[in-house]
């Protein structure tokens, strides 16, 4: 199989651009990098299915090309197609519907995953808090309980 | 034609014709729901008898259309479906488990609901997931794989952001962009392997890459293997899960959790024994495995909400699985392949209580909810079994699965396995201390002790969740707990409980499974017919 320059590098810019676009918070540039994913994939499987200009009906000469072109590779791109513009479309009316709920169209944070959180952080404080303090105007050469506080052995 | 070759399309047939027509049949509820109901009775009996057969004669091929291999060295050319012992006991499962979950969300749907309520499009794309389902366990090449997940994909797209909240629509986004690059990453790795062997056909590829050096071999693993992973929620690839389930209507985030993730396990077990038998990435799966099992468990502990953390054991019990699948040994695979079974029917029936627990006390945080032990008895059986059968308790089938997956651990006697055997011990009593967190605070302690147990939801949501907080004293009487949502509840309860009384038979089936799968010959001679 001979592959061909040209193609190979179209499929890496269109993947590279497509994960910058998708790694934004940005919906339409997620939809964007997406497509462009997909556009890339679907190139990528033309690649495979051999060189251009091969006949499309067995036995028939084109350009003086005799092997079938693999018919197969095409079916596949166009199921991918099929299956990625009916996401694409699926994507557009819940960005539209993100925009008439919040008035922007961002990815928000998950609400119950910040509230998690939350909790830690406070919970954190509250240990802070039922630590004993020591009294250093108590605090004398006679053993007494503060001396069993971590970081106050033997305290003088 | 054999018994064999009429009934395995029809777990596909049978829910698309019933989409079909139950969106014929949106303006009346009671005709959808009873094709709902009969298409998926009838498809719990085919895949019975499908396992019956499959057990009987062991791997059946069809050639749809009849587009079977036409010359010597040359595969199928049309689409071929195949059934073993594993992928008629995934159908089984699933099946039973589909039949229960539309049972519960009809029960649910007639009590609770209203005309507010999307009922016209709920069933139809609901059976529309089941064909997805049953497609991708069916599929005997890699392309028809694809579109097996991307007809539960889609599906699942519109079950989850069901009614359009903000909520949901949030959650939708990210799975819907995290499932897309799944795909995506599925769809690249097929590219390559058809580059590579010049087929998609599960047997013949497995065949071809005989020849292919190992490197090549490894990569084309690990590039299915990272699809496969996000669909399954392997450790690093499994933060979208408990971000995104958790707001789906109770049915609908039960039936996720049953199924979605395992179809990716049930691709994971195909790629790695059939097409990769020697793919060299066992240790790599083996420390995702552990850290699927920890990460996931630890984020458990913290959460308050008894969906999310129900998410997180989710994920993290699929490490067992993976650790089963990557020991690559007969009793590994038959520990995976029961304790995916197990898992199906147990995390499913623990959402469907979660659902029962959000009617009835008005609430799934642990913020919002306790003395449920004293309010329903009823509610606590029905909690506590499922809820001890994944903490993994001796008499229950999670125990049973967790054993074998223990002893395979032992048998491979590796320093790697031997961690593994120690972290899913581990990840067992935390599971156990995470389900013990949940009964104490919502089932044991009163409800004037909860942190928010003054507020609730007001009405008991079916599908749609736009009920506003209000006080818990001024709610409306629910009532009793609906028939039709504690029968199914009760009915998975009775399925994951009689895992344990056939133990005995239903494991000597796993291990057969397990040696089927682990011998491609069986299953590359059915397809190939040589």
């Amino acid at each position: 199989m001979t592959s061909h320059l040209v193609p190979l590098i179209m499929i890496g810019g269109l993947t590279s651009t497509g994960v910058y676009l998708l790694l934004e918070r940005n919906l339409t540039r997620m939809l964007l990098g997406l497509l462009l994913i997909s556009n890339a994939i679907n190139l990528l499987i033309l690649t495979m299915g051999g060189s251009s200009g091969n006949p499309p009906i067995r036995g028939r000469t084109s350009d003086g090309q005799t092997n079938t072109a693999d018919p197969l590779a095409q079916g596949m791109i166009l199921t991918a197609i099929v299956i990625t513009m009916g996401v694409a479309a699926f994507v557009l009316a819940m960005t539209y519907r993100t925009y008439r709920l919040t008035t922007e169209e961002e990815v928000g944070d998950d609400p119950e995953d910040a509230k998690v959180s939350e909790i830690a952080a406070k919970d954190a404080v509250a240990i802070e808090a039922d630590r004993p303090q020591p009294d250093r105007a108590r605090d004398t050469d006679e053993p007494d309980e503060l001396d069993a506080l971590p970081g106050h052995e033997g305290s003088r | 034609m054999t018994l064999a070759a009429v009934l395995t399309p029809l777990p596909v047939l049978i829910p698309t014709l019933g989409a079909a027509t139950s969106l014929f049949a949106g303006r009346k509820p009671r005709l959808q729901r009873l094709i709902a109901l009969g298409s998926l009775s009838v498809v719990v009996v085919v895949c019975a008898v499908l396992l019956y057969l499959a057990d009987r004669d062991g791997t059946l091929a069809l050639q749809v259309g009849g587009w079977g291999p036409t010359e010597a060295g040359l595969g199928p050319l049309g689409i071929t479906l195949v059934v073993d012992r594993l992928s008629a006991l995934m159908l089984l499962v699933s099946s039973i488990v589909l039949l229960a979950v539309v049972f519960y969300a009809i029960g649910q749907g007639i009590r609770d609901g209203d005309e507010r309520q999307p009922v016209s499009i709920f069933l139809p794309t609901y059976l529309v997931l089941s064909a997805g389902v049953c497609t991708a366990f069916l599929a005997g090449d890699l392309f028809n794989l694809f579109v097996g997940f991307e007809v539960l994909l889609a599906a699942s797209f519109v079950l989850l952001t069901i009614g359009a909240s903000k909520d949901r629509v949030r959650a939708g986004i990210s799975y819907v962009m995290v499932s897309m690059v799944s795909s995506l990453v599925f769809l690249f790795g097929i590219a390559l392997v058809y580059a590579t062997t010049g087929t998609l056909n599960m047997a013949e590829v497995a065949v071809r890459l005989e020849d292919v050096s190992s490197g090549t071999r490894s990569a084309l693993f690990a590039v299915l293997l990272v699809a496969f992973g996000i669909k399954a929620a392997v450790f690093p690839l499994s933060a979208w899960l408990p971000d995104s389930y958790p707001t789906a209507p109770a049915p609908v985030t039960a039936v996720f959790a049953g199924l979605l993730t395992k179809v990716g396990v049930y691709a994971i077990i195909r790629a790695h024994s059939l097409l990769f038998p020697d793919g060299g990435l066992d240790p790599l799966l083996l420390v995702a495995a552990l850290l699927t099992m920890l990460v996931g468990i630890l984020g458990a502990i913290a959460q308050s909400d008894i969906k999310r953390l129900l998410s997180f054991t989710l994920v993290s019990h699929i490490g067992y699985m993976v650790f089963g699948i990557a020991l690559s040994s007969e009793l590994g695979m038959a520990g995976a392949i029961y304790y995916v079974a197990h898992h199906i029917v147990v995390q499913t029936t623990l959402f469907l209580v979660v659902g029962l627990i959000e009617r009835q006390a008005g609430a799934s945080t642990l913020q919002r909810l306790g003395g449920l032990a004293a309010a329903s008895p009823i509610l606590a059986f029905v909690f506590v079994v499922p809820a001890l059968n994944l903490g993994g308790i001796p008499p229950f089938s999670g125990f049973i699965g967790k054993v074998a997956l223990l002893e395979a651990g032992a048998q491979n006697g590796s320093t790697l396995a031997w961690v593994l055997v120690g972290g899913g011990v581990v990840t067992s009593l935390l599971t156990l201390y995470v389900i013990v967190r949940v009964w104490t605070k919502a089932f044991w302690r009163s409800r004037e002790d909860a942190p928010e147990g003054h507020l609730s939801a007001a009405a008991p949501a079916a599908l749609l969740d736009d009920s506003e907080d209000v006080e818990f004293l001024d709610r409306d009487d629910v009532g009793r707990m609906p028939v039709g949502m504690l029968l199914p509840t009760g009915a998975l309860i009775a399925v994951g409980l009689s895992m344990t009384l056939l133990a005995g038979p239903f494991f000597s089936y796993s291990e057969r499974a397990a040696e089927e799968v682990l011998d491609p010959g069986q299953y590359i001679s059915a397809v190939l017919g040589r």
